[in-house]
C-alpha cells in the first residue's frame, strides 16, 4: 500500500514536470561522436544554454564512428566525425546528411633526438619515407639535407603511432596519402590503418609519453596536446615550399586556402592545400546534421545552434587552442543552413 | 497458511518482510527457486552473449571463414582481417604473466597461511587484496612511466647479456612489448591467485597437519607433502581466475604492449592482445565487416577462454585420478 501511494506521488510529479516542460517550451537534443573537439563542443553547449536555458544539448564523446553509428541508427539527434562520412555510408541514411566544419585539427610530427634541440624541418617525402619504413635513420639524406646545421645521429628512427582508431591518424594518413603514391597504395587513410613500421601508443598521452622516453623516436600528435603540453616539435614543408610550423594562424590559413575549392557538402580534405602560410596537415572537424526533421522545434533549435556556433561561437575557439573557422567558410555553411528543413 | 482466509490475521501480514522471512526459513522449495534462479541467470547471460557475438560477427564469418584463425593482416582500409597475431599476443602475454604470478601467488599464499604469525599473514592479506581493488588504468600508467623506462635501460639490456642466446631475449630493447605486457599482468593477477589459494589452504582440516607431524614429518614436509596437495585444486581454481582476468584484460596491457600486430618469438618485441585491439578499434570503428571482424575478435576471446578453461579441467581430472590427492576434495 505505502508502494501504491509512492507510486502515485510519483505519476504526480511525472504529470508536472511534462506539463511543465510543455510549457517552457523544452527542448533536448541529443548528439554523440568524435572526441576530439569535444571540450569546445561541451564549452559551446553549455555556453548556448545560459543564452537558451529551455534548451539542453547532451554530447557523448563515443568516438566518430560510433557517432556516425548512432545517427544511422537514429539513437541520436545528430552526430559529430572528424572524418566525413563516406558515399556508402550516406546511403545508409534515411534522410540526407549535412556537414557542418566546426573547428579544425592538426597533428604534428614530434620527436626526442638526445642532443637535438632546434625545430626540425620534416619534408613530406621525408616523413612519408620514416612511416614507410624506408627511412630507417636519422642522418638519412632525406632528413639532413632539410636540416643544415643540425647534427642528427646515424641511429634508428623509432616510430610512434596512435594505436586508438583516432580523427588524428586520420589527418596524418590523409596527408601522407596525399604526398605519397606508395604510401596510398599500400596503407591509404583511415581513423586505423595497418601501420608498415612503429610501436603504438593509445591517445596523444599514450604517443607522448613512449616518444618522451624512447631516444630518437618521432611520432605524431594532436596540435592542441602539443600546445597545452609544450611539447617541441618539428615545422613541414608545405606545397609552396615553406617549412611551416603549426600554428592556430597556419591551420586557419590552410582552409582558407581550401575555402575557394569548397564543394557544396563540405567533405573536403584541406591537407597538403595552396598558400605560403598554411600549415599541410590539418583537417576539419564536422557536425553531421540531418537535412529533414519531423520535429520542427528541434529543428529551429539546431538551425539558431549552428548559427551562433559560425558567429560568437567561434569566439571561444582560441582559448580552448582550437583554430577557428576562416571566414570565406562562415559564409559558405551560414547559406547550407537553410537546407536544414 | 498464508492463502488460508484468516480473520485474525490482517490480510497483508502474509507479506510483511517477517513472514516472508519465516516462509523462506520454513519452505525449501523458495530457497531453491530463488537459487536456481540466480544460477540460470549466470547461463543465460552466457548463452545471450556468444549468441549476439555469433549474430554480430556473421558478415566476417562468411567472408573469411577459418582463415580469420591464421590470416596474420590487420588492414582496416583494404577489409584484410586476420585474428592471428592478437591471438598470439593474448596467449604470451598470459604466459609470461602466469609464469611470474603463479610462483609468487602460491608462494606467498602457503607462507601466509602456513608460516607466518598470524598478526602478519592477516594485516598482508590485507595488502594483497587492497592490490585487487586497484582500477587496471593504474596500473597500466605506472607501467608506462615507471616500468617501461626501467625495463628498456636496465631489464632488458641485463636479459639480453646474460639470456640473449635463446630467441625469447633478442631484438632492439624498446621498453614496451610482450614481457612488460606480461609483468604487469603479472602484477595484476598475484593478488587473485594469493588470495585464494591462502584461503584454501587454510580450509584444510587441523587434523591432518598434526597427523603428519605426530608421524614425525618437520613443518615444512607436513605443508608441502600434505596441506598444499590437500589444497591442490582450490589453487589450481585460483590460477584460472588469475588466467581468465589475463585473457581479458584491456586498459593495462593496451598502454604497455606497442599494439603493433607482429609475430615475433622476441618477448622485447611489441605486439597486440584480443582485448588490447578492441579497445583501441571499437569507437571508431565504421564499416560493417570492420565492426564485426572486431565483434569475431570478441567471440575468439570467449573462445579461447572456453578451451583453456577446459584444458584446465582436464588438466585437474588427469592427475586427481592418477591418485596424488590425498583428499577427496
Amino acid at each position: 500500500m505505502r508502494i501504491v501511494k509512492l507510486f502515485s506521488v510519483l505519476a504526480v510529479l511525472l504529470l508536472l514536470g511534462t506539463v511543465a516542460i510543455a510549457e517552457g517550451g523544452q527542448v533536448l537534443l541529443n548528439a554523440a561522436g568524435a572526441t576530439f573537439p569535444y571540450p569546445i563542443y561541451s564549452k559551446w553547449f553549455d555556453q548556448y544554454h545560459q543564452l537558451h536555458p529551455n534548451v539542453q544539448i547532451n554530447y557523448q564523446s563515443i568516438g566518430s564512428g560510433g557517432g556516425i553509428r548512432q545517427l544511422l541508427d537514429k539513437t541520436v539527434d545528430f552526430g559529430a566525425s572528424d572524418g566525413p562520412m563516406t558515399d556508402e555510408q550516406l546511403k545508409q541514411a534515411s534522410v540526407p546528411i549535412l556537414h557542418f566544419p566546426t573547428v579544425l585539427g592538426a597533428a604534428i610530427p614530434s620527436y626526442n633526438i638526445p642532443g637535438v634541440q632546434t625545430d626540425l624541418n620534416f619534408t613530406p617525402d621525408a616523413l612519408a619515407g620514416i612511416f614507410l619504413g624506408k627511412i630507417t635513420k636519422w642522418n638519412d639524406p632525406a632528413i639532413a639535407s632539410a636540416n643544415p646545421g643540425v647534427k642528427l645521429p646515424g641511429d634508428d628512427i623509432v616510430v610512434v603511432h596512435r594505436s586508438d582508431g583516432s580523427g588524428t591518424s586520420y589527418i596524418w594518413t590523409d596527408y601522407l596519402s596525399k604526398v605519397s603514391p606508395e604510401w596510398q597504395q599500400k596503407v591509404g587513410k583511415a581513423t586505423s590503418v595497418n601501420w608498415p613500421v612503429g610501436l603504438g601508443g593509445k591517445g596523444n598521452e599514450g604517443v607522448s609519453a613512449l616518444i618522451q622516453q624512447t631516444p630518437d623516436s618521432l611520432g605524431y600528435i594532436e596540435l592542441i596536446y602539443a600546445i597545452q603540453n609544450h611539447l617541441p616539435y618539428g615545422k613541414v614543408k608545405n606545397s609552396s615550399g615553406t617549412f611551416v610550423k603549426a600554428d592556430l594562424a597556419s591551420v586557419s590559413a590552410a582552409a582558407a586556402a581550401a575555402a575557394k575549392s569548397m564543394p557544396d557538402d563540405f567533405r573536403v580534405s584541406i591537407t597538403n592545400p595552396e598558400g605560403k602560410g598554411a600549415y599541410p596537415i590539418s583537417s576539419f572537424t564536422w557536425l553531421l546534421i540531418p537535412a529533414k526533421w519531423t520535429d520542427t522545434a528541434k529543428r529551429d533549435v539546431v538551425k539558431d545552434f549552428l548559427k551562433w556556433m559560425m558567429t560568437d561561437g567561434q569566439q571561444s575557439c582560441e582559448a580552448l587552442s582550437y583554430a577557428k573557422l576562416p571566414k570565406e567558410v562562415v559564409a559558405k555553411e551560414m547559406k547550407a543552413i537553410s537546407k536544414i528543413e | 497458511m498464508a492463502t488460508t482466509p484468516n480473520a485474525a490475521t490482517p490480510a497483508d501480514l502474509a507479506w510483511s518482510p517477517r513472514a516472508l522471512l519465516r516462509r523462506l526459513r520454513g519452505a525449501d522449495e523458495i530457497a531453491h527457486l530463488i537459487t536456481f534462479i540466480a544460477a540460470a541467470t549466470l547461463l543465460l547471460i552466457t548463452v545471450l552473449l556468444v549468441y549476439q557475438l555469433w549474430v554480430l560477427s556473421a558478415e566476417a564469418r562468411t567472408k573469411f571463414g577459418w582463415h580469420f584463425f591464421v590470416t596474420r593482416t590487420w588492414d582496416p582500409v583494404a577489409g584484410q582481417f586476420g585474428a592471428l597475431p592478437f591471438i598470439y599476443g593474448t596467449l604470451v602475454t598470459s604466459a609470461v604473466a602466469l609464469v611470474l604470478a603463479v610462483p609468487l601467488g602460491v608462494g606467498g599464499a602457503i607462507f601466509l597461511a602456513e608460516l607466518a604469525p598470524p598478526g602478519l599473514s592477516s594485516s598482508l592479506t590485507f595488502v594483497s587484496d587492497l592490490l585487487a581493488a586497484v582500477p587496471s588504468v593504474i596500473y597500466g600508467l605506472l607501467g608506462v612511466f615507471l616500468l617501461v623506462p626501467v625495463m628498456r635501460t636496465t631489464i632488458q639490456p641485463f636479459l639480453k647479456r646474460t639470456l640473449g642466446f635463446l630467441p625469447l631475449f633478442q631484438g632492439p630493447a624498446y621498453g614496451i612489448g610482450f614481457l612488460t605486457a606480461g609483468i604487469v599482468l603479472a602484477i595484476m593477477i598475484v593478488p587473485f591467485v594469493l588470495s585464494v589459494s591462502r584461503e584454501v589452504l587454510l580450509a584444510v582440516p587441523r587434523d591432518q597437519r598434526e597427523a603428519a607431524l605426530a608421524l614425525g614429518a618437520t613443518k615444512w614436509e607436513s605443508t608441502w607433502k600434505v596441506v598444499v596437495p590437500a589444497a591442490r585444486i582450490g589453487i589450481f581454481g585460483s590460477v584460472f581466475l588469475a588466467l581468465a582476468r589475463a585473457l581479458g584484460e584491456t586498459m593495462a596491457v593496451t598502454m604497455v604492449i606497442g599494439n603493433n600486430p607482429r609475430i615475433s618469438p622476441s618477448l622485447f618485441s611489441p605486439g597486440y592482445s584480443i582485448a588490447a585491439v578492441l579497445a583501441n578499434e571499437f569507437s571508431e570503428a565504421t564499416g560493417n565487416l570492420y565492426l564485426s571482424a572486431l565483434i569475431e575478435l570478441g567471440l575468439v576471446l570467449f573462445l579461447l577462454t572456453f578451451v583453456l578453461n577446459g584444458l584446465a579441467r582436464l588438466l585437474i581430472v588427469i592427475t586427481t585420478a592418477r591418485g596424488s590427492g590425498v583428499l577427496p576434495t
